[in-house]
């Protein structure tokens, strides 16, 4: 049956408390998850004080002075900063979101920050997406066409192409699958909101040739429709996209073509 | 631990290509208990504690034997889909998962076939 209690070794423990910066005022308290593969030790939540008043307002430009001035060993992936590239994705005061968008005064009291739940972890806020990604490779997230290429380009109207907004826009975060519970469950055959907001992507694409070869691959109970449309990936996505509204077109065509 | 792309692994054993039949039906029997659920009760719920002769009155005209053989059918059919979701849900095991998704085929069966011959008895002895 589903496990409800973490394994012994994953036990988190409390952690290090780091000592407050000199002659700060306005201090922060962050309550930062910490796992490290090689020391055999369990996870632990380590409390950092950041002043406030030499920091910039998102919860990345905390974690970055963390790591520069406090602590140089906490380990998390970071690199546009502005919400285009996804790698900053972690579970922030519960919710998961990007660091580098989500803004420090829209969490009160202290600020608690996790690895994206459920994924395996490699390194304190680093988790595994190897499975995730490779789901996505799975959906084919390319146009598929028979049709000889033409010689300028697939065209497409602009009523067809505004089709595809609120689906373009997906960064590969993976918030919104790891706060799945279905995913949680079944993530090793269910594909997730994210792949699935991309596969629909591909099938409402006016230029591809492959729409019913596409639903072929999802026709499955594992696959496409152990979504249960519980919407928190809708609710988390820190785009504002909607996967539950794609999954459901997709579950939608698939009767379309039966009736 | 098996030397398996994480590719190979998210493909498996490829799609089922099932899934659709059953999720549609779901949806149809979710609407059609609406009314049937209101229309099997109600006089349910007034022939209870009214003793034997009342029950055999009231599943003696073929209007009530009708709505309760079609609510047995209809409910049990949609009891063993819920129920066979939440199993491939949280029973994560396979042994266990098959096992108990036969047992859940065969109690619906059972209860809803014994359902509806005890209706059907009640109809035609009349």
């Amino acid at each position: 049956m589903v496990q409800l209690t973490l394994p012994k070794n994953s036990k988190i423990r409390t952690g290090k408390t780091w000592p407050k910066p000199e002659g700060a005022t306005n201090l922060r308290t962050f309550r930062i998850y910490r796992w490290n593969p090689d020391d055999g030790e369990n996870p632990r939540v380590d409390t950092y004080f950041v002043d406030m008043d030499t920091c910039g307002p998102m919860i990345l430009d905390a974690l970055i002075k963390i790591k520069n001035e406090i602590d140089p060993t906490l380990v998390f992936r970071r690199s546009c900063r502005e919400g285009i590239c996804g790698s900053c994705a972690m579970n922030i005061d519960g919710i998961n979101t990007l660091a580098c968008i989500y803004g420090m005064e829209d969490v009160k009291g202290d600020v608690r920050i996790y690895p994206l739940p459920h994924m395996p972890v490699i390194k304190d806020l680093v988790p595994d997406l190897t499975h995730f990604y490779a789901q996505h490779a799975s959906i084919m997230p390319w146009l598929e066409t028979k049709t000889n290429s033409p010689a300028k380009e697939w065209r497409q109207s602009i009523e067809d192409r505004s089709k595809l907004d609120g689906l373009y826009e997906c960064v590969m975060c993976a918030c919104c699958s790891t706060s799945c519970p279905s995913y949680w469950w079944n993530g090793d055959r269910y594909l997730g909101p994210a792949a699935l907001l991309h596969a629909y992507r591909w099938i409402i694409d006016s230029r591809d040739e492959a729409t019913g070869e596409r639903l072929d691959q999802l026709h499955d109970p594992f696959k496409l429709y152990r979504c249960h449309t519980i919407m928190n990936c809708a609710k988390t996505c820190p785009k504002g996209l909607n996967p539950a509204k794609a999954i459901s077109e997709i579950k939608k065509m698939m009767v379309e073509r039966v009736l | 631990m098996a030397f398996k792309t994480d590719y190979a692994r998210v493909h498996g054993l490829g799609s089922a290509h099932e899934g659709v039949g059953h999720w549609w039906q779901q949806r149809l029997s979710s609407i059609a208990l609406l009314p049937l659920t209101f229309l099997f009760l109600f006089p349910f719920a007034r022939a209870l504690g009214q003793g034997h002769e009342a029950v055999l009155a009231l599943y003696g005209n073929w209007w009530h034997a009708l709505v309760a053989v079609v609510f047995l059918i209809v409910g049990f059919n949609h009891l063993m889909s819920g129920l066979q979701v939440v199993i491939e849900d949280y029973v994560p095991t396979k042994p266990a998962r098959t096992t108990l998704l036969v047992l859940n085929t065969i109690m619906n069966w059972a209860l809803g076939a014994a359902g509806v011959f005890a209706v059907a008895k009640i109809a035609f002895s009349a």
